[in-house]
């Protein structure tokens, strides 16, 4: 490398590029208006599949928030849905809670028998989804000061077993239901009008996912957690405050999922710990394989998985009905084996240039030539 | 002229294995001192118990005349005392700027500085500071892809941008092209002049630790062989011996 080529670049670097990091590229733009027109025509075009769409934003949340543990981060939580699972009964419990008796409204005996009026409905809601939120990110705080000294496949495990053992825990607990669950209050209006409501607030949560994470990795934070994902040991060396990171890359994905769970549960109507609240054979695991499928450690990876996973998953329902399981595997395992980076991160190595990221010209001795 | 790093009497033992046996080491502020010894002496032990890495079995670890044999590697780098790597790391998925922008100090850091966008002094300040090693035309290379001597570079770099008051450098060269030997002595002499950082280096390479170091201290089998002048050592018989296989 010469003194001249080196004067230029520099050059270049100063007058036609801005350093700063910036949020948005023309990329972003287009992709982000793409899925805001199908989020606002989905239901309008499709009104019968308005639940399962406003479920697929639901799961393009859940691989978001995987990714910033998972892929940002490089902690493969295998648990996460246990934030979910909190959020919808920390909502549920608030909505009943805020008007009437917690234990006797979900007592086998005498189930869902008060009435909401409108207003105590919407205000339950509004209140809970916040509760649910900050309930589940108080929840990630506590776990992460047990479970950040475990690393690798542990902590994998670790937080398996504390969204199984939620699940058991929760089976037992009579003041919510036990194992039997309990109905949510039920929607002041037409059933339509209900998957309209919710399916505008799924998409606006994970949007606003969307938006929020979008910004986090542009501020010093995104830097920090690839860090610990790269060598968390020489984060550490360096003085970052890597328990401060992790804790709050939990916190922020517990308060996304907090605000889903409080969503589903009340899409769904009734809730019960093993299958609606705590389901980490099904949710928990989709949420880890489309952040793969897409691409993990990317923006648009979790996103673009989640939509192609949830479309491979209805179409196996219908066209491969007692086989849907064993097609779903067939995916992920190609998946894994085959195509580890996933779809962005295959684009990624593809097409560099595309992402902003510059790569040294292949000629061969370049290495050599440069040292 | 006061010490910025006192050791004193430090042991440590790996079950049987006595790998520093009642140790003691000054560093003085503003001064470049060598570490050498055979290898398995002891002397990447030394500085893991310096820095925290694990806790030592007996004896004190003072920094600016605080005890810091108890602090956690944390705790250590964020009062300004630094280590680089004998395995060179980086962070490999990350760009070269990125390497350099997550480096800066931590030391005053609240929780909400987390969430701080980095101004555009710290690019300037990252990419100036990567003209100094010389790796300026690869900034936006991921750091993964550079050879394993640039890498070093860039941990050296990344130290830098750190500003720590004393930076523990363990085999500095090791593994660089021999060429590239000289321009990394020039560039670590300037950062202890012009940065006004404390050096404390282990090294093998003779030439360049006698070229660089004001004081040496040799170890061999865990016990504090010698110390004094690069001269002084060069000469010592002992050293010699150690260096040698003469036990």
């Amino acid at each position: 490398m010469t003194s001249v080529t080196e004067e230029k670049d520099r050059e270049v670097a100063t007058t036609a590029e801005p350093t700063a990091r910036r949020v948005f590229t023309f990329n972003d733009y287009m992709m982000f208006g793409a899925i805001l027109l199908f989020g606002i025509l989905g239901p309008i075009l499709f009104p019968n599949y308005t639940f399962q769409i406003a479920v697929l934003w639901l799961m393009v949340l859940f691989a978001q928030t995987w990714d910033v543990m998972g892929g940002q981060m490089g902690y493969n939580s295998l648990g996460n849905i246990f934030f979910f699972g909190a959020g919808m009964y920390i909502c549920a419990v608030t909505q009943i809670g805020l008007f009437t008796d917690v234990g006797a409204y979900t007592s086998p005996s005498d189930p869902g028998t008060f009435n909401f009026t409108p207003d105590q409905y919407y205000i339950g809601v509004a209140v809970g989804l916040v509760f649910a939120a900050i309930g589940s990110a108080l929840l990630a705080a506590v776990l992460g000061w047990i479970v950040f000294g475990l690393r690798g496949p542990y902590f994998a495990i670790g937080t398996l077993g504390i969204a199984l053992a939620a699940g058991e825990l929760i089976g037992a607990w009579e003041w919510v239901g036990a194992g039997s669950g309990f109905p949510i209050p039920v929607y002041p209006g037409s059933g339509d009008g209900k998957s309209l409501f919710y399916y505008a607030l799924c998409f606006g949560a994970a949007i606003a996912t969307f938006l929020f994470l979008k910004w986090l990795y542009s501020t010093r934070f995104g830097l920090a957690i690839n860090a610990i994902r790269d060598d968390e040991e020489k984060a550490e060396a360096m003085g970052i405050h890597t328990m401060r990171h992790k804790t709050a890359a939990w916190m922020i994905s517990a308060f996304f999922l907090g605000i889903s769970g409080g969503l589903f549960g009340n899409m769904t109507g009734f809730i019960e710990p093993l299958e609606v609240a705590f389901p980490v054979a099904t949710f928990g695991i989709f949420m880890v394989a489309m952040a793969l499928l897409g691409g993990k450690g990317t923006i648009w990876g979790p996103v673009l998985g989640a939509i192609l996973f949830h479309i491979l998953k209805e179409a196996t329902w219908i066209y491969f009905l007692g086989w849907q399981w064993v097609a779903l595997g067939v995916i992920i395992i190609i998946n894994i084996v085959f195509f580890q980076q996933g779809i962005v991160g295959w684009l990624q190595e593809r097409y560099p240039h595309w992402f902003g990221i510059e790569v040294e010209a292949r000629s061969p001795g370049a290495k050599e030539a440069a040292e | 002229m006061s010490n910025l790093i006192e050791v004193r009497n430090v042991s440590k033992a790996f079950g049987g294995v006595v790998a520093n046996d009642s140790i003691s080491i000054d560093v003085p502020e503003g001064q470049i001192t060598g570490l050498i010894g055979p290898n398995g002496s002891g002397k990447t032990t030394l500085f893991n118990s310096i820095v925290g890495y694990h806790p030592i079995d007996s004896g004190s670890i003072r920094f600016k005349g605080e005890e810091i044999s108890n602090y956690k590697v944390q705790q250590i780098a964020r009062l300004g005392m630094l280590r680089t790597f004998q395995q060179t790391r980086i962070y490999a998925n990350m760009n070269c700027i990125d390497n350099m922008l997550i480096s800066v100090p931590h030391r005053n850091a609240t929780f909400f500085d987390m969430f701080k966008p980095y101004p555009h002094e710290l690019y300037d300040k990252a990419e100036s500071l990567l003209e100094f090693v010389g790796l300026y035309t690869k900034r936006k290379l991921p750091s993964g892809d550079l050879s394993f001597g640039q890498q070093k570079l860039l941990e050296f770099a990344m130290a830098l941008m750190n500003e720590p008051e004393v930076l523990l450098l363990d085999e500095p060269t090791a593994g660089i092209n021999p060429t590239l030997i000289n321009g990394l002595i020039d560039r670590l002499k300037r950062a202890n002049t012009e940065f006004g950082i404390t050096l404390f280096v282990i090294e093998h390479n003779m030439r360049v630790i006698m070229n660089m170091a004001d004081t040496i201290y040799c170890l061999a089998h865990g016990e504090l062989l010698a110390s004094g002048k690069p001269a002084d050592i060069q000469n010592d018989q002992r050293v010699i011996d150690a260096y040698l296989g003469a036990h």
